[in-house]
């Protein structure tokens, strides 16, 4: 059950080549724009041919290339949720809702399904209003409501928030959840935002160039992003490449440190990763597996709304490298900028060579 | 004063505009979908008659449609009717230089339309035939609309082409614009200027009913 993708399609500029196997009920796609996320999302929806490969979703062939079989969108059972919602424009939110019924016979079936959706997404008083005389979050609940009104097997939601205004955002994405939870929907989740992804995924797939290169729990994903592009998409600020100099030692030229490890490190290491909070001014109490200090020069400083951000360089760091950042809240802003810095063993992320395995 | 020239000119128009319309949106649906050369090729061919001058479209069209010609001889052997010099000459002659204006404004329109409004109405399950005719035209009407009443406009003021193909004949085929000529060339100054003042109200009317159908356009 679930779903299953294996699917291969060449571009001009870039070839996509996406296996994936999901159960959970969300699944989030993380990557950066132009990656690949919504080509694949089109490919499992039928907008899009594969070139190759296979979708099966709860034991349905949706796409098989070797058994020529292609069902047309229409036929496959599966949600899609437009970036800009795509809601009919010529017609009313009560009209774009019945769209979605086209499939259901019964007049007094479509009747009691419509005011069931009007009703749990407060578009009852919206129902005669046009597209453009929503908002942005009105927009996207009669969308929603649209499709979950026919009833997929399979939600595909393609950045649902990007449309939106920053404050609106998280507050939807609480709803969007307890939406989801509601109806059960197996859902896919296509997003560049790291804190999106976060919120409302149990399962990650992280993904570049066309190719999913990460895929676990989020929780393990974050923690150990594996390469250097799972960590500069799950948020890591500071990477640089390493050497390994012995079975548990390494070498960061451009910073010009050395770290002894707890864990034997694997020859494929390509560089190492710290994000940007887990630098310390003292070494933490009752915690054995500290580093020693680096000795620091601070460089400059950036404020947000609840945060510094504080940029400096290592003692030997090379002069063509760029600046790290430490992240502190305000009010552990320290009253003199220390002279060393500190760090747990736990919080370096060793960060190996992409296997490209297809 | 005799009104046939605007009763002739207005059934031409329509007719001709009545082709266009259909031919038009076919033309422009299916040249939007081709691959760019194909599309490039059938465009240049299917918008010539619009920038060729109307002597030379009434020229193609006496090659097609004289009594000799293979159009025309058929026709005249099958029904034994002469197209060349009959009024109907003048709607294929409207015809011509109309359709590319329709073909042209609504394949604009096509192309504009947001192609995942599509994709949203075939995951949600609707057929194709819906979504063309409650979807896409819906979306694309004011565009095919604009088309129609500029083709309308170019066909009812048709001279060059239609003057070559069905002459100027009182109470058969006078137009009113060849009406307008053959009024000049005889020195019939003041009826010139009352066909001249009627032109100028249709075309008036013509213009202000595209203005207004595009600013509703803008507004969406």
């Amino acid at each position: 059950m679930g779903l299953f993708l294996d699917i291969k399609k060449k571009f001009e500029t870039f070839s996509l080549s996406v296996h994936l196997q999901t159960e959970v009920p969300i699944t989030g796609l993380l990557g950066a724009s132009g990656c690949g996320k919504s080509m694949t999302l089109r490919c499992i929806a039928g907008i899009e041919r594969p070139d190759e490969g296979k979708i099966i979703l709860n034991g349905q062939t949706l796409f098989d290339s070797e058994k020529h079989i292609n069902l047309p969108p229409q036929k496959r059972g599966v949600g899609y949720l437009f970036q800009n919602y795509a809601l009919f424009p010529n017609m009313t939110v009560e009209q774009n809702i019945l769209a979605g019924l086209s499939k259901e016979k019964s007049k007094i079936r479509k009747r009691e399904v419509l005011s069931e959706m009007l009703e749990l997404f407060s578009l009852t008083e919206l129902r005669r209003r046009r597209p453009h005389e929503l908002s942005g979050g009105q927009a996207q609940r009669a969308a929603l409501a649209r499709i979950l009104a026919s009833d997929p097997q399979l939600l595909l939601l393609d950045e649902p928030f990007s449309a939106l205004d920053t404050y609106l955002r998280e507050q939807l994405q609480v709803q969007m959840l307890e939406t989801l939870k509601e109806f059960g929907k197996d859902t896919i989740l296509v997003t560049h935002s790291r804190d999106e992804a976060y919120h409302m995924c149990e399962q990650v797939a992280l993904m570049e160039k066309g190719h999913i290169f990460s895929f676990g729990a989020m929780k393990s994903v974050f923690a150990n992003p594996r390469t250097i592009a799972g960590a500069r998409i799950t948020g890591c600020k500071n990477i640089a490449k390493a050497q390994k100099t012995g079975e548990r030692e390494i070498f960061v030229p451009k910073w010009g440190i050395s770290l002894s490890l707890e864990k034997p490190v694997d020859d494929s290491l390509e560089a190492i990763g710290i994000r940007a909070h887990a630098f310390l001014p003292a070494p933490a109490k009752n915690n054995a597996h500290m580093t020693i200090p680096f000795p620091v020069v601070f460089s400059g400083e950036l404020e947000e709304p609840f945060e510094w951000i504080l940029q400096f360089r290592f003692q030997n760091q090379t002069p063509d490298s760029i600046s790290l950042w430490w992240r502190i809240p305000k009010e552990q802003y320290p009253k003199t900028l220390p002279k060393y810095l500190y760090l747990s063993l736990d919080d370096v992320l060793l960060l190996y060579r992409q296997k490209m395995d297809n | 004063m005799d009104l046939f020239p605007l009763f002739n000119s207005l059934r031409i128009a329509f007719l001709s505009s009545f082709f266009v319309f259909f031919t038009g949106i076919f033309a422009a649906y299916y040249a939007a979908k081709l691959p760019r050369l194909l599309k490039g090729i059938l465009d240049v061919i299917l918008t010539l008659p619009l920038v060729l001058p109307p002597t030379v479209v009434g020229y193609f069209l006496l090659l097609l449609l004289g009594t000799k010609r293979p159009f025309g001889a058929w026709m005249m052997e099958q029904f034994q009717i002469r197209i060349v010099m009959s009024w109907y000459a003048a709607v294929f002659a409207s015809y011509a230089v109309a359709f590319p204006l329709m073909y042209r404004t609504a394949r604009g329109a096509f192309e504009s339309f947001d192609i995942t409004l599509a994709d949203a109405g075939r995951t949600l399950g609707l057929s194709n035939t819906y979504i063309f005719w409650r979807i896409r035209m819906p979306a694309c009407r004011q565009g095919i609309l604009a088309g129609t009443v500029l083709a309308f406009a170019r066909a009812l003021g048709e001279y060059g082409a239609t003057s070559m193909v069905c002459g100027y004949t009182p109470k058969r085929t006078a137009t009113i614009s060849t009406t307008v000529y053959q009024l000049w060339r005889t020195d019939n100054d003041a009826l010139a200027f009352r066909w001249v003042f009627i032109n100028l109200i249709i075309s008036a009317f013509v213009l202000l009913t595209v203005n207004m159908l595009e600013k509703k356009q803008r507004r969406k």
